[in-house]
């Protein structure tokens, strides 16, 4: 389903992603893990079009199209989805506006009639409903005064509702309790089918028992490094990244 | 011969046409203003306060005046069909400024009121007139305000006796015709007694794409625990220059709440003053422009606290696209006198492009020591990372930002208080933000379909 080959990236000159290589296959979840600033949401901004960064090298396809080559909206109405590591806050759009405006762009994209008020509502009560997320919340400007957890449940809940074929959740289990973090988890089970896949990027194996990944992978300085089976994540909650390092110099 | 001398002129020889069946306190008022042309001269950009708005050019621009009513043979009320759903509204014609004899007000206000032309006014109501005439003026000297005491001879006079609260909205509606490009000059006074309550709307149409220069003034005298809300509404041709000078007058208790939007036109000026002079009287100050191409909008706004425990809240919002130039001028006086004063101003601005301007300039000057006041004001961009939020959940560009402009300008549209208002200006404001006609959707004058 998606498929990124050497792919690098840089801000200001200075080089992020060096040469990215990552296969995910439709019903898969990959998760990656690797230390501070070693570029996982530089690769999450690349995938969704921020042009912050200039790709200078290499290609990502998705669903057979080339996917650098769309507008970051186009990716988004094809079916990729970021669950941001810190969402921004939009006073004065509400969140009602938003998710109207959004699903119904990404229907008359697929030619689909746009939803009516009443349907609209219907459906995002639905989706409310299954991310356990207070109606309050919904009431309100786009994350303006939400908590830190509310603002990762509200990620879930446009995911919810939008059914990208593509998630990447960066970070969403940061700043969750325990409680929270188990509904998240939940619902991306929930939204998970063999037809879509995700990428799930974390610092904790913790998030991985509930959103169980098939492969994990390393992120280290821009490359990846280390891909294995799940266990990978406990391996490296045990010895920390000094192992990596120490493999890698080998 | 320079402006100040051409402009003295205008007035020196159609004296006996302007002056004609006024009381003589008019007059007087009329020649001092005149003379006043030529020593404090008319603001360039030389002047502080009119560094960013110069109107000499359309003054210079060979413009005719209108001196004496003008008699029109089209029946405006047929023309006329503006009305804002769900909404009790009471519409007055004025007709380049001069008060149009078909306007049918007869039994449409409570018992007292008083609801004419200004110029019927100073024959039949002189003592109200008197009382409050040119008495609200600022004390710095004005060019533009002098010529309009000057030349201006009509526009709407609106007296509401103590107690009355008047229902219907009224909506005064001053249409701007002819082929030459004319100099219209209105002039308003609006007397709300003790208790009295009013809300107003204010709108300028100009029919055809000339370069006109409205020069319209209003002063409101808000007695004790009287409530005025008064909104302007400024849709010009891009050929068009407005200046609009609003006076208020507070009394203690009072409240006023006024709107401004600028939502199109060449040059746009609004200078607001506002006399806090009653304790506890409250104002709340709001203005939203949206300008692009090479438009101009300048705002200037003086505060004036004078008595003690008064209240003042200011935020003035302003959208540029393309190479407009916009500009906020903003004044709290606070007097010796004016303890426990709480004052808050606020001027945000979006500048959409590299090449358009933004100047603003806010400012506190405060003589009395235990008072509340803050002030603050910024220029940016539209958020970028918020855009692409936007645009990640799969909404257009062209509409993200749609959506954020319109949540900016929402700030002030959603402080207008009656809700079929607020969504018609509403409705209005998201037109222009889309580039799509500005007008309301009963309009039946088309004007902003030939710019
Ligand atoms: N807007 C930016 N301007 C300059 N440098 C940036 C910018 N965004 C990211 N970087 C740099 O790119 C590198 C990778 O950052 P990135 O956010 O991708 O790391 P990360 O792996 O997500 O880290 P974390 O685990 O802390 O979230 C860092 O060195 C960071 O400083
Ligand atoms: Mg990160």
């Amino acid at each position: 389903m998606l498929s990124i080959k050497n792919l690098h990236a840089e801000i200001d000159g200075k080089e992020i992603l060096k040469g990215i290589n990552l296969e995910i296959k439709a019903g898969e979840i990959h998760a990656i893990m690797g230390p501070n600033g070693s570029g996982k949401s530089t690769l999450a901004s690349v995938l969704t079009g921020r042009d912050l960064f200039t790709v200078t090298e290499g290609k990502v396809v998705f669903k057979g199209r080339d996917l650098l080559e769309m507008a970051p909206e186009d990716r988004a109405r094809e079916g990729v989805f970021l669950s941001f590591q810190y969402p921004i806050e939009i006073p004065g759009v509400s969140m009602v506006n938003f998710m109207k405006t959004a699903v119904n762009e990404q229907r008359k994209y697929k030619g689909e009639k746009p939803l009516s008020s009443a349907e609209f509502l219907k459906f995002m009560r639905e989706k409310k409903e299954m991310v356990e997320i207070d109606t309050q919340l919904t009431n309100r400007s786009v994350n303006e005064g939400f908590s830190g957890g509310e603002k990762k449940k509200n990620e879930i809940f446009q995911m919810a509702m939008l059914q990208p074929d593509f998630a990447i959740l960066d970070e969403t289990d940061s700043g969750l309790d325990i409680d929270a973090l188990r509904i998240v988890a939940n619902g991306v089970n929930k939204l998970k089918t063999p037809n879509n896949c995700a990428l799930v990027i974390t610092h904790y194996q913790r998030l991985l028992d509930y959103i169980v990944p098939d492969i994990v992978h390393i992120l280290y300085d821009g490359k990846i490094v280390k891909s294995a089976g799940k266990d990978l994540a406990l391996e490296l909650e045990e010895k920390g990244y000094e192992w990596i390092k120490n493999e890698l110099a080998k | 011969m320079n402006l100040e001398e051409k402009l003295y002129n205008i007035y020196a020889d159609n004296k006996d046409k302007l002056n004609m069946d006024i009381p003589d306190f008019i007059r007087e008022y009329a020649d001092i203003a005149a003379n006043s042309i030529i020593k404090n001269g008319i603001p360039d950009k030389s002047y502080e306060n009119y560094k960013y708005s110069d109107f000499s050019g359309f003054l210079n621009n060979g413009l005719e005046y209108s001196l004496e009513p003008e008699k029109t043979n089209i029946d405006l009320n047929e023309y006329w069909q503006c009305q804002v759903p769900d909404m009790d509204t009471q519409v007055i014609l004025l007709s380049n400024a001069w008060y149009y004899e078909k306007n049918n007000l007869e039994n449409k206000f409570p018992k007292g009121v008083i609801v004419c032309g200004l110029r019927e006014a100073f024959v039949k109501y002189p003592e109200i007139v008197k009382k409050h005439y040119s008495k609200y003026l600022p004390q710095n000297k004005d060019g533009y305000i002098d010529l309009n005491t000057a030349i201006a001879r009509d526009g709407v006079f609106i007296y509401v006796p103590k107690g009355v609260k008047i229902d219907k909205t009224i909506q005064l509606v001053n249409l701007i015709h002819g082929f030459a490009n004319r100099a219209v000059m209105q002039r308003n006074l609006v007397v709300l007694e003790e208790d009295a309550s009013l809300r107003m709307i204010i709108c300028d149409h100009t029919l055809n794409r000339t370069q006109n220069f409205i020069n319209s003034l209003t002063e409101s005298y808000i007695g004790k625990n009287a409530h005025l809300e008064y909104y302007s509404i400024q849709n010009e041709p891009d050929t068009a220059a407005l200046l609009n000078t609003l006076c208020f007058y507070q009394e203690a208790n009072s409240h006023l709440t006024n709107l401004a939007f600028s939502l199109h036109g060449g040059s746009l000026r609004n200078n607001v003053y506002s006399t806090l002079a009653g304790e506890r009287a409250h104002s709340n100050l709001y203005g939203l422009f949206l300008s692009d191409k090479k438009q101009r909008v300048d705002n200037y706004t003086y505060i004036d606290h004078k008595a003690p425990t008064c209240t003042s809240n200011e935020l003035y919002k302003g959208i540029l696209d393309d190479n407009a130039r916009g500009a906020f001028s903003g004044k709290i006086m606070v007097r010796p006198d004016a303890q426990k004063t709480e004052a808050y101003q606020t001027n945000n601005n979006l500048c959409l492009t590299d090449t358009a301007k933004m100047r603003t300039k806010p400012q506190l000057e405060i003589y009395a020591d235990d008072v509340k006041c803050s002030h603050g004001a910024t220029v940016g961009q539209l958020d970028q990372e918020a855009l692409f939020y936007l645009q990640s959940r799969g909404i257009s560009k062209k509409e993200a930002k749609l959506m954020l402009m319109f949540a900016f300008a929402n700030d002030i549209v959603r402080n207008i208080p009656v809700i079929p208002l607020k969504e018609q200006i509403s409705g209005l404001v998201d037109n222009r933000l889309r580039g799509e006609f500005t007008e309301c959707k009963h309009c039946l004058l088309n004007c902003s379909r030939n710019r």
